[in-house]
């Protein structure tokens, strides 16, 4: 499988990461490089493996459903780029 | 055994008897490694340096020993790799996206080792995301490996991501140092650098606080200049935290009081897929004499197979940039790191920021995860490789029934010079084939230093283990250490 100049927009678009047009071209041929690369995986027959979930074999943990941390709106907007009285600030998003 | 003359050239183990026994204070100490820490600012192993808080720190320990109340790690100096929060001070990930972020709040590892005692000298550099094999991915420039080839002013790469941790211990800047390994990327540098590096079993180490690559590789372990050290540290480090959900709930051994059991009987296996083409025959030759070492020690040495070793690379860079994609998410220039300037609306905020903030091999990887996970794609790439995961992990379990302990090369080969990499990813990948079935299957795995090269460059070997059997890896690492009488140290030629 492979890329093409239209997919690498799309993905850099889903991963909200800008593109410029003239690095477009560079990411297809590196991503096409390690997708060959990775290609060889198809070689190995997987039928009826179930795919890994979780590394060590453990049961997930449960706690009680109660609020151990937070309250502290000055440490959580502290390394805003920008924020007023405890808010974030970003461009206007609603016309 | 006699001390070193100077304290900066102490092992950690030494450091603390002496501490303990009050031949040295913690102040003397530490002052001693700050002073190191900035005549070696060449090496460029250090993102922040922080010496007014070791020395308030040191100064709180010496006042600790006097009253008789000294912990584990008292009055002695490490460095802690620039992924783990620490509350108040800068935590860049290597990365511009968060080159002015100050957690307020610490890693939970970090804690605790301040919570037994020890002293912060610093943040060490990194391949920005810990997303890389040579250091030259940080965006506050590489670090320089302490080592030199024989007759060579060349500048070499300290391995990655945990490059600046390595070059530090290396170099004798700290007396250890903190690393976190989801490919590689403490075994791979400790092994060019010569010196020990442990990545313990997934869930051994609480991950909170520590900046998220791929959450189900990621794992902390320590980077030393001797297994005891690596014995000493790891326990300090290892603990079952409510904050990280993964992390194990099961005792953690006294590692040092186990360390000098032998290797008699101990059944190690050597995985034949280990032997690649084109490694240089440095590489099988020093392998070889580790098996040797072992067998001269009353180990049993075992041929095993792995047979899907070949697939671990491929399936990791499917598995890594997945879970990378989805945890670098959170950069989006609104609540904390970089911000682009002069822009005009929020997807354009988000565009421009995380396009500003990340280096070229973060974005790659980030986009070759959006791609992966992409409707159409998932199955094909990341439930497939997910099913690799499961095979590489079944090996070991096979292996495991014929063996204690795995011992392969740590390495495809010797550190390499700056540049000489950075145009191949894949290149760059291939550094990595070694320690990233380790981290697929979640196992621990530790690189020493076996000795050097004919240009005098440090190679290393790696004892992988079962889960959660730390104990023995590090008791097999000892061995290896001892037969291997290293000690070899670079010439210290960046010393201002």
């Amino acid at each position: 499988m492979s890329v093409d100049k239209d997919t690498v927009r799309r993905i850099a678009r889903l991963a909200r990461i800008a593109l410029e047009e003239e690095r477009v071209e560079p990411m297809v041929n590196e991503l096409n490089g390690i997708f060959a690369w990775v290609e060889q995986l198809g070689e190995v027959n997987v039928e009826g493996i179930e795919p890994m979930t979780s590394v060590v074999a453990q049961k997930l943990k449960m706690r009680d459903d109660k609020v151990t941390a937070g309250g502290d709106a000055a440490a959580v907007t502290a390394n805003a780029p920008s924020s007023e009285d405890h808010f974030f600030v970003v461009p206007k998003v609603v016309e | 055994m006699s001390l070193p003359t100077t304290p900066t050239d102490f092992s950690l183990a030494e450091a603390r008897d002496a501490v303990a026994a009050k031949k040295i204070s913690s102040k003397e100490l530490t002052a001693a490694f700050v002073k190191a820490v900035e005549g070696a600012r060449t090496l460029n192993a250090f993102v922040t340096e922080t010496p007014e808080r070791a020395l308030q720190m040191a100064q709180a320990s010496d006042a600790r020993i006097a009253k008789g109340e000294a912990r584990a790690l008292e009055g002695l100096p490490l460095a802690i790799k620039d992924l783990f929060c620490t509350k108040g001070v800068r935590t860049t990930a290597g990365s511009r996206i968060l080159s002015n972020f100050v957690p307020p709040y610490e890693s939970t590892v970090s804690q605790n080792l301040w919570n037994a005692g020890a002293v912060m000298l610093g943040k060490t550099n990194m391949d920005e995301f810990a997303m890389g094999s040579s250091n030259e991915t940080s965006y506050f420039k590489p670090v320089v490996n302490p080592w030199r080839a024989k007759s060579s002013n060349q500048s070499l790469v300290p391995g990655g991501s945990s490059g600046g941790s390595a070059a530090a211990v290396s170099g004798n800047l700290c007396l250890a140092a903190t690393g976190t390994d989801t490919g590689g990327s403490i075994r791979q540098p400790a092994a060019v650098t010569g010196t020990v590096g442990i990545k313990p079993t997934y869930g051994r180490c609480s991950r909170y606080g520590i900046v998220a690559f791929a959450s189900s590789l990621d794992q902390a372990g320590p980077m030393t200049r001797t297994v005891r050290d690596a014995a000493i540290l790891l326990r300090q480090m290892a603990s079952v935290d409510p904050n990280d959900s993964t992390s194990v709930d099961i005792p953690v051994p006294d590692y040092e009081a186990t360390l000098e059991g032998g290797v008699k009987g101990l059944r190690v296996g050597i995985p034949k897929e280990y032997r690649i083409d084109g490694a240089p025959p440095e590489i099988d030759a020093i392998w070889a004499k580790g098996a040797e070492w072992l067998k001269a020690q009353g180990a049993e040495i075992v041929e095993v197979s792995l047979p899907h070793t070949k697939y671990a690379l491929p399936a990791y860079y499917i598995v890594a940039p997945a879970e990378a994609s989805s945890n670098l998410a959170r950069y989006d220039g609104v609540r904390f790191g970089h911000r682009a300037e002069g822009v005009h609306d929020i997807t354009e905020l988000y565009e421009k920021s995380r396009a500003e903030g990340f280096g070229p091999e973060v974005r790659r990887r980030i986009l070759i995860g959006t791609y992966v996970l992409s409707a159409g794609y998932y199955d094909a790439y990341y439930a497939r490789a997910q099913k690799l995961r499961t095979l590489i992990a079944r090996d070991f379990t096979q292996a495991f029934e014929k063996c204690d302990v795995l011992l392969t090369p740590a390495t495809p080969g010797p550190a390499f010079a700056l540049g000489a990499k950075s145009d191949d990813p894949v290149a760059m990948y291939l550094n990595d084939v070694f320690t990233v079935t380790v981290n697929l299957a979640g196992l621990p795995g530790l690189a020493v230093p076996a000795g050097l090269t004919a240009d005098g460059l440090p190679l290393g070997l790696q004892v992988i283990g079962k889960a959660f059997d730390e104990a023995t890896v590090l008791r097999a690492g000892r061995s290896i250490e001892k037969a291997a009488d290293f000690g070899a140290k670079p010439t210290k030629w960046w010393t201002t």
